[in-house]
Parts: structure tokens; C-alpha cells; sequence
């Protein structure tokens, strides 16, 4: 028994039409012999068999139109058991190349001022010197070659570097923020020795403030009580600047700016921690205008890579509803997160008096390469005193 | 060694037609074979079968020592088994395996075996003449009493490089024995839309060349005229140029509905193809039976089945060797032929 | 230190060619009037008297017919020089050249070599018009299997051929047609074979690097020497070999100037400056200071009048002038 299939003709020819069988079954069949005509692009050219027997079945009809291999027939030879053919196994698929694994984010920013041009070897230069390339200008036709950062070595160079960034692209793909951001945390957590200082604030006169205030404002201006978080947290960072900065290379650079980073939450889980940039030279008002800004921006995944990668420390108050504590996991390159626990009501002593009072816990986060517990607990103090004077937000 | 034309005998003795009849059956039989093995994509590209002009390459062959050249084209397996080119090699080299005899590099069209002196296999019409024209020079400048034996087709006597070889060779006088094979077709264009002038051997006279005219169905027609050929050209009386006229059986190629030409044309010239006549002849006058012929058949059939088993089970080479043998290395050591 | 002598590039090829024919007596040379003409460029004059016809073998003009039987010599124990008169005729033996010679021995699994040499006078500059102007040198050097030299320099020109010659593959020896009068020192005795592997630089520089090859490489020093006047410093590289490009010395050249023009006579558009060009952004991109610069033929079949033609092809103030803009100047 044997299969006689729609035969290749040529390198190019994958199809062929059936138009005409020249045996039918029963007939006898001698090897050499035509059994059929087949239409290829070419014309119409008749296939031979390669068997003698006797035509039997017939499997494909006139017509049809069937790729090269298809059975079109089957030929009862006499022959039991046809020789097993061994099937010539294909050479073994060349082995692609792997594709080339994007480079890891240079630890210095390789975020282009916008506009100006920096070939590779200045680029590379400047990393080299540890140069913020926000920093270098440009020569008159606005490029930054070697030239451009040599001269600037020459004068004294802004000394904050700035964080990895994704390259400058309009959006952000949410999902590989995502996994970046999981990355991140855990690199954080295998690589930065965290330590951890919490206070007890009491936030009656925040909150007694804010009822006062907003009761004087119209809906869309009411302010959250994060917004004073935020403000207060940022004054405090100013004033204690080992917690405010980057960490690159082994090198800490505190900032002269506060951006604070403000964790939200995304849709579909995780939290990004966009930043509002000079968070400490902003009014109240201001402050929620942008905290209400990153949120929608955050879930409509339309956020700005600035954005992500200018914070230089992070605040989060994401427990508000049910946590006590945070011990919030540092952003690298930052040096120090800020985690607010809920507003929950507790028992407060004061001058030997009982009663209770509207508190939060606050924890720092630190990293101790660059700071220690009395920088966190400073700063708790900044914190606190600004708290208790809500007006002077 | 004297002689005048005409007069070098074959001695057809049973021996001699039984090879002469083994080569040309081993040859049909094989061709036969490939034409099976591509409809089954074990041999892919192009396939060009030289099933009708077998008595040409064996006929040729035997008057060629084991020191002469061969050069010919795409349409190659009929001489490069008649040369002696090992049949399971051949075999792989369809296949495009790693023992075939050019590595699985040239496929059915580019045939190589040095051992030979077997130059190829060609897929460019008429690329072979200028080679054989260098490949005669170096043996008549070195001195060698060899004979380059450049095998092609009717479309090539069109090509420029035809009539550039044919000049050079009888301007130098090089030992070459020039062998068309004119099949009356250049694919698929008839040799009267072709050629001005059919008679190919006139192109060959106009460069003061010696041109015959051979039946290249009649095996041993062939071979009576390349003994004369070749001993002409040993004898240093310049080159020799053999028009053969043979018909192929089968179209250019696989892939070709053989629209230029009829039918009946085609089964006209198989009753007179170059098995069927010289069985006729050799069982007439009793120089073979009937016996010899179907034990022919039987050990061409087993030599072509272990050839197909050899190419099945042959390994490919591998990817990582792709770049081997582009260059030859730095120091001398490559196989030039002597 | 050897005393040394001064001779034309033209004096250097017909020495180079005759020492060959006196060291290995496989060696002929085959060509268009290399014979009783003594060389179109008179490169073999005298060599017939001395070598005789057999060895110094005059061609009928049928080049894809001599340059074809120049290979299957080689493949036969020869070792042919064939020459082609030029550059231009030689796309009648293209099939040859690619379909044989560079073919032949990856074809047949390794079997066959073919150790021929083939000399090509090239380029334009004495207003031969469009079909005999041409710098075709980049095709030759696209072609695996194929090795490709330009000597531009007296001392290459003595000295690379004995050197292709014991190659087992085809050499292709481009001759810029401008240099065969050009004058150079030698050595007076010693071996003066020269490798066929590596660029050289010729002039050492720090703040750009020239490559370059053939005719163009006199203009290349020429602009050199103005921009040295001006305070610039450029280093010269003679590519010497166009396939394989001797890659890690352009490479180190670069990472160090972080600037480089390339100067090629051929066609801008597919030219062998395209491909080194895209070598250096592959494997020195991060060592750039400017993007790379090219410095090549206009897209025009080459005109015959003098303004015309030096319009159309590179010269050194064209150099000078990419060099500048590389430096932003």
C-alpha cells in the first residue's frame, strides 16, 4: 500500500489544482507511468507514479486544490510493509541570536535637556566625572561634545545627579512600570540597610485646623489633610537634608530641591510614587491642585517620565483607612521614605492628664549607608512642630 | 602515435557493452530516482535530468584517462557518474548533506570532485567554457599530456564567453575537447529561434576549429568519435569540437509544463533513445542477453537504494561551519589539482 | 640603515611583476597588450624580450574569455597575474570573477582553491569621461571569497604582490590610474613583501581620523598638512586592504579622536564608506564625539570637463572641509 501525494514541482510551487485524473481506480498502474495533470502557476504538468500496483483509492478530486504533500491517492502495491522510509530530519533550526538585552539604566540620568544634542563620548564623559548633564551647556550650535563637558569640569558642576530614568518618552506603558517598580523593591530591600524611626503625632491641631478651613472654602477648594502632610513633610526633609538626595555609585548627593515623591496606588495593583516637584516652596492650595493631578494622571497611566524619576525622597500614606504603621521599603536612589499610618483616636497622657487625641504614627525610613536614627528622629521633630502649627503651612 | 580519422576502433567486446550499458542504465535509473526524491522534497532547488543524453556522457568518458579534466553544467549528474564520481557522495550532495560530495554546498547544480578531476557542475550557461580554456593553458604550459574535456549545451554556442573560449583555445591551440550537447533546446526556446546558424559545429570551424557532427543517441558513435577527438588533441594538433545531437526525455527542469515542444515529438525521439537502441543492437548480435540486462537492472537498483539510504541517514553539516572554506588558509596545503 | 633608491609606482609594479616571474616559474602574467605594447600603463614593458610569449601572453580582447581561463589556470597549478586593463572592463568578467573564482572553492566543499591574482588599473582624474572614470573597488570588496588590496604607496606597490600571489585565493590589486607616475623611496636590496592584511597609518594625528585608500590617500595627507596649519591634527589611515578591512586599527584610531571622515572615491550610495561607516557606529559608537563623516564621488556618471570632474570626485579642500564641520568649526 502505498500514498501517492501531491508531488513538488519546483522550489517555488506550494499548491496544486487536481484537473484531471488519467487513471482511475482499479487500474493498473506502472511505475513511470502519468496518473494525473496538476495546475501549478507555471501551466498544467502531468505527475508521474513511482509505484506499480493498482490504483485504489482516490483522495483528492478534480478541482481540488491542495498544498504538495496532500494524499491524493493510495496504490495497492502487493508489497506488505513498504520499506519505512526514514523521514531526513531537518537541520537543526540555525540558532537565533539572542536578541541584545537592553543595557541597565546608566546610574546617572540620561535624561536630555530638551533640545540639546550629546554625542556618546561626551555622554559618557560626563558620567565618568560624575557631571549632571542638565548642568552642561551646550556650544552655540547645541550640541554637548567633549569640548562642552571639559569646559564644565572646569567650573564647578552642580553636584545633584540625577536618578535612572526610563528614556524621555511621551506616556508611560503602565504595566512595565509595573514590573520596573518590582524590581526595584526588591533590589531595595536585598541592597539598602533599612532602619526604621516612628513618632506618635498628635494631629488634633491639623485636623482641627483643616475643619476650620475648609469650612470656609467652597467644595473645590477644600484641602485633604495630605496636603499639610505633604507640605510639612517636605519642610521637614529641607531642614534635614540627609534624608533628601540620591545615592549613586556608592556617592550620596543631597538635593537642594525637595521633590517628593507621592505613593498612590494603580489600578490593577502597585503603587508608583510620582513626584511633586519643589513640594516645599508650594502653597496648601497648590499642593492638592497637583496631588489631585498625579492621581488622575497615575490612573489614567498618562504620567511623565520627569515625573518619575526627579523624586528625592517619597512620602506615603497609603494605610490611611486601616494601617496604624507603615514601614514603607525605600525608592532607590532615594535615601529615606515617609510612611504615615491612619488617623485613629488614642489614649494621649500630657502633663499627667488622660485623654485622647486624634494621632498618627509616622515611620522614616533610612537608609543607614547614609543616615541613622537621630536624622530620622530630627526630622520627626521638624515634622512635628510644623504639624502642631498647621496655620503656618 | 600515428592514426587517420576514422580509424580508432572501439572494441566492443561483451565486457565493453556490458560497462556501456551499465553506466547509461545507471544513469536513466538514478535521474529517475532524483525525479522521485524532489516530488518528495528530499532534493529541492532546481533539478535538471539528463535522462535521453546518457550515451553522451558515457560515451565520452571512455575516452578520457583518469589525468584529464572535465568540465560540464548544471544538467551534470550523467557525467559525473560516468566519471566516477562515487554514487552515494553524488547522492548526499542532492540531499545537500555534509558527505555529499561538496559538502552539501552546490547541491544538484554545482557537482565538485577533485579526485576526479571533475570541475564542475555550473549553473551559469557556458561560465565553463573560459575554465576549461585556463584549465587546458595550465596543463600545456606545465607540460602535461592532459586533455580538458568541456562539456555544454546547445544555448551556450549564444553566450559571448562560447565564442571568447573558442577563439582562445584555437588561437593557443589548447589541448581541450569541446562536447556539445545539443539537445534542440535552450530551455525553453527551440535552437532555430536561438541560433542563426543551427549548424553549432560552423560556430567552432569559423576559429579555425576541427567540428564533427555525432549521433548522440548511439553510444558507441560517441565513443568512436571522442577516441578520435581525444587522440587528435594528445597528438598536440590543437583542439576538437564534438556537436552532439541528443534530446532530453524529460523537461528542462522539474518545474517546467514543457509548452515549447509537443508530445508526440518527445515519444518519437524515446523510441530511439540511446538504451533502447543499443539493447537492440548488442541483443541482436549477441554481444549481450536479456539475463545481462535485468542483472544490470538489479545491481543498479541496489547500488541506487544504498546510495538513497546513505543520503537518508548522512548527518547535515553543521550551522557553526558555515564560514569554513571560503577562504583557503594562508599556507599552501589546499588541494590544487597537480 | 639600507640605501635607497627612488622609483615610480609604474617602476614598482613592472619590478614587482618581474620578480615574481623570476622566483616561481608558475607564474605568467595574461592580459590586454601586456606583451609586445609593454602595458597599457606600460607597467610590463620589456618583460615579453625577457620572459618570452609563453609567460607574458598577449589577450584578445575577451575579458569575461581570459580572466575566466586565468582561473581555471590557477586551479590547475599556475600562478596567473591577469590583467584588466581597467576597472571598467572588468564588469565583462563580473561573472567570472564571482561566479568562479570567488565561488569555487565554498562550492565544492573546499575541494578546489583558486590562487589567482587579478590587477586593475581604477579611478578617474585624466577626464576619460564616464565609461572609463570608474571606482568600482566596493564591489569587489562585497563578495565573500574575494580578497581586495589597493596599494597606494610606491612600497605597496612593490611590495603586495608577491605576497598575493602565495594567497590561495583570488586577489583583486586595484592601481589607481593617478599613481603610476607618482615617485617613492625603496629600500635597495633586502625582501620588500608586504603583508596584505592591515591599514597603516600614515600620519599620525589626535584629533581626527582619516580613512582612506588608493588615489584619495594623497589628497587625504594633503588636506592633513592644510589642517595642521590651522591647529588640527589628523591621523592618516591608509586602509591598504579592502576585504577584510582591517577593522581594530581604524577602531583604536577612533577611540581615540572620536572623530572620523572617510574619503572614497566610489559613489557615496552603496560605497565600501557606507560599510565603514556602519563598522565604526556598531563597535566605536559610544566613543563619537560627531557623527561619522564621508567624503565621496557626486551621484553623476563622471564628466569629462576638468571643472566637472574635480567637481564630482574628492579633493582635499572637500576633506578640509568635513573635517571642520566634524569639529564643529
Amino acid at each position: 500500500m502505498s500514498e501517492f501525494r501531491m508531488p513538488s514541482l519546483g522550489a517555488d510551487m506550494d499548491v496544486g489544482t487536481l484537473v484531471e485524473w488519467m487513471k482511475h481506480p482499479g487500474d493498473h498502474v506502472t511505475r513511470g507511468d502519468a496518473i494525473a495533470a496538476v495546475e501549478t502557476q507555471k501551466g498544467v504538468i502531468e505527475i508521474e507514479v513511482f509505484e506499480t500496483g493498482i490504483l485504489d483509492d482516490i483522495r483528492v478530486q478534480v478541482g481540488q486544490r491542495v498544498p504538495v504533500g496532500t494524499v491524493l491517492a493510495v496504490i495497492r502495491t502487493g508489497n506488505e510493509a513498504p520499506a519505512a522510509q526514514t523521514v531526513a530530519e531537518k537541520p537543526a533550526a540555525a540558532a537565533r541570536p539572542t536578541p541584545p538585552v537592553a543595557p541597565v539604566a546608566a546610574a546617572v540620568s540620561s535624561v536630555t535637556p530638551a533640545g540639546a544634542k550629546i554625542t556618546p563620548a561626551a555622554r559618557r564623559r560626563a558620567l565618568e566625572l560624575h557631571l549632571d548633564l542638565l548642568a552642561l551647556r551646550a556650544g552655540a550650535d547645541g550640541v554637548i561634545g567633549l569640548r562642552e563637558v571639559e569646559a564644565s569640569r572646569a567650573a564647578p558642576a552642580a553636584t545633584a545627579s540625577r536618578p535612572p530614568g526610563a528614556a524621555a518618552k511621551p506616556g508611560i506603558d503602565m504595566s512595565e512600570m509595573r514590573k520596573a517598580i518590582a524590581a526595584a523593591m526588591a533590589k531595595s530591600w536585598r541592597e539598602i540597610p533599612h532602619y526604621f524611626v516612628s513618632s506618635t503625632i498628635d494631629v488634633e491641631p491639623m485636623l482641627a485646623w483643616l475643619e476650620r478651613e475648609n469650612a470656609r472654602r467652597s467644595m473645590p477648594e477644600r484641602l485633604h489633610y495630605a496636603a499639610l502632610l505633604i507640605k510639612a513633610t517636605a519642610l521637614a526633609l529641607k531642614a534635614v537634608p540627609v534624608l533628601n538626595g540620591h545615592r549613586v555609585n556608592d556617592v550620596f548627593a543631597p538635593s537642594s530641591q525637595v521633590h517628593l515623591g507621592i505613593a498612590i496606588a494603580m489600578r490593577g495593583g502597585g503603587l508608583i510614587a510620582p513626584a511633586i516637584l519643589d513640594a516645599d516652596t508650594l502653597d496648601l492650595a497648590d499642593v492638592m491642585t497637583h496631588l489631585d493631578d498625579l492621581v488622575v494622571r497615575v490612573r489614567g497611566g498618562r504620567l511623565r517620565s520627569s515625573e518619575m524619576t526627579a523624586a528625592t525622597a517619597t512620602f506615603s500614606n497609603l494605610g490611611e483607612d486601616t494601617a496604624d504603621t507603615l514601614q514603607p521599603v525605600i525608592y532607590p536612589p532615594q535615601v529615606a521614605i515617609v510612611g504615615c499610618g491612619r488617623i485613629v483616636e488614642r489614649a494621649w497622657a500630657e502633663h499627667a492628664v488622660l485623654s485622647t487625641r486624634r494621632t498618627m504614627v509616622v515611620t522614616v525610613g533610612g537608609d543607614h549607608r547614609v543616615s541613622d536614627g537621630r536624622a530620622a528622629a530630627r526630622f520627626l521633630g521638624h515634622l512635628n512642630e510644623l504639624l502642631q502649627h498647621p496655620e503656618r503651612l | 602515435m600515428s592514426h587517420s580519422a576514422g580509424e580508432t576502433k572501439v572494441r566492443l567486446t561483451r565486457e565493453h557493452a556490458r560497462e556501456l550499458m551499465r553506466q547509461m542504465i545507471l544513469i536513466r535509473r538514478f535521474e529517475e530516482k532524483c525525479a522521485e526524491l524532489y516530488t518528495q522534497e528530499k532534493i529541492r532547488g532546481f533539478l535538471h535530468l539528463y535522462s535521453g543524453e546518457e550515451a553522451n556522457a558515457v560515451g565520452v568518458m571512455q575516452a578520457l584517462t583518469a589525468d584529464d579534466a572535465v568540465v560540464t553544467t548544471y544538467r551534470e549528474h550523467g557525467h559525473a557518474l560516468a566519471r566516477g564520481l562515487p554514487i552515494n557522495a553524488v547522492m548526499a550532495e542532492m540531499y545537500g548533506k555534509v558527505t555529499g560530495c561538496s559538502r552539501g554546498h552546490g547541491g544538484s547544480m554545482h557537482l565538485f570532485g577533485a579526485a576526479q578531476r571533475f570541475y564542475g557542475g555550473n549553473a551559469i550557461v557556458g561560465g565553463g567554457l573560459p575554465l576549461a580554456v585556463g584549465l587546458a593553458l595550465a596543463d600545456k604550459l606545465l607540460g602535461r599530456p592532459h586533455v580538458t574535456c568541456c562539456f555544454f549545451g546547445d544555448g551556450a554556442a549564444a553566450e559571448g564567453e562560447f565564442h571568447e573560449s573558442m577563439n582562445l583555445a584555437a588561437l593557443w591551440r589548447l589541448p581541450i575537447v569541446f562536447v556539445c550537447e545539443n539537445n534542440l533546446y535552450g530551455m525553453g526556446t527551440a535552437l532555430d529561434r536561438a541560433e542563426s546558424v543551427t549548424d553549432i559545429r560552423r560556430h567552432a570551424e569559423s576559429y579555425g576549429m576541427h567540428a564533427e557532427t555525432v549521433d548522440g543517441m548511439n553510444v558507441v558513435d560517441v565513443e568512436v568519435a571522442a577516441r578520435r577527438a581525444a587522440e587528435a588533441v594528445r597528438a598536440g594538433e590543437g583542439p576538437r569540437f564534438m556537436e552532439n545531437h541528443t534530446y532530453r526525455f524529460r523537461a528542462h527542469s522539474m518545474f517546467d509544463p514543457e509548452l515549447y515542444r509537443s508530445k508526440a515529438e518527445v515519444e518519437e525521439w524515446k523510441k530511439h533513445g540511446p538504451i533502447v537502441r543499443f539493447t537492440e543492437w548488442t541483443l541482436d548480435n549477441n554481444t549481450l542477453h536479456r539475463d545481462d540486462i535485468a542483472a544490470i537492472e538489479a545491481e543498479v537498483t541496489q547500488l541506487i537504494d544504498e546510495a538513497v539510504a546513505f543520503a537518508e541517514q548522512s548527518p547535515w553539516e553543521p550551522v557553526t561551519d558555515l564560514l569554513r572554506d571560503v577562504y583557503a588558509p594562508r599556507e599552501a596545503g589546499g588541494a590544487v589539482a597537480p | 640603515m639600507s640605501a635607497m633608491r627612488r622609483i615610480s609606482y609604474r617602476e614598482a609594479v613592472r619590478e614587482a611583476l618581474r620578480e615574481a616571474l623570476l622566483r616561481d616559474e608558475r607564474v605568467f602574467l595574461m592580459g590586454e597588450d601586456v606583451g609586445r605594447y609593454g602595458g597599457s600603463y606600460a607597467c610590463s614593458m620589456g618583460l615579453l624580450a625577457e620572459f618570452g610569449e609563453q609567460r607574458i601572453r598577449d589577450t584578445p580582447l575577451c575579458e569575461s574569455g581570459f580572466v575566466g581561463a586565468s582561473i581555471g589556470a590557477a586551479m590547475n597549478g599556475m600562478r596567473p597575474i591577469v590583467e584588466v586593463m581597467t576597472v571598467n572592463f572588468s564588469m565583462l568578467a563580473l561573472d567570472q570573477i564571482v561566479n568562479t573564482a570567488a565561488a569555487v572553492r565554498h562550492m565544492s566543499g573546499g575541494q578546489f582553491s583558486v590562487p589567482v591574482v587579478i590587477r586593475m588599473a581604477t579611478g578617474a582624474g585624466r577626464q576619460l569621461a564616464a565609461q572609463h572614470s570608474h571606482s568600482l573597488e566596493c564591489w569587489y570588496a562585497h563578495v565573500p571569497g574575494i580578497r581586495a588590496v589597493a596599494p597606494a604607496t610606491v612600497a605597496d606597490a612593490r611590495g603586495m604582490l608577491w605576497t598575493a600571489l602565495l594567497d590561495q585565493n583570488p586577489v583583486v590589486v586595484f592601481e589607481h590610474a593617478t599613481l603610476y607616475n607618482d615617485e617613492g623611496d625603496l629600500p635597495a636590496e633586502g625582501d620588500l613583501a608586504v603583508d596584505i592584511e592591515h591599514a597603516v597609518v600614515r600620519r599620525p594625528g589626535r584629533d581626527v581620523t582619516l580613512i582612506t585608500y588608493g588615489g584619495s590617500l594623497k589628497k587625504a595627507l594633503a588636506a592633513a598638512d592644510a589642517l595642521a596649519a590651522e591647529g588640527v591634527e589628523s591621523e592618516v589611515i591608509d586602509l591598504r586592504v579592502l576585504r577584510p578591512l582591517d577593522t581594530p586599527t581604524l577602531l583604536e584610531s577612533v577611540r581615540r579622536t572620536h572623530r572620523a571622515v572617510i574619503i572614497d572615491e566610489g559613489w557615496r550610495s552603496g560605497s565600501l564608506s557606507g560599510e565603514i561607516a556602519a563598522q565604526l557606529a556598531e563597535q566605536a559608537f559610544y566613543d563619537l564625539d560627531a557623527p561619522i563623516a564621508r567624503v565621496c564621488s557626486a551621484e553623476v556618471p563622471i564628466p569629462y570637463a576638468r571643472h566637472l570632474e574635480i567637481a564630482a570626485t574628492p579633493q582635499a579642500e572637500g576633506i578640509v572641509a568635513a573635517v571642520r564641520s566634524v569639529l564643529r568649526r
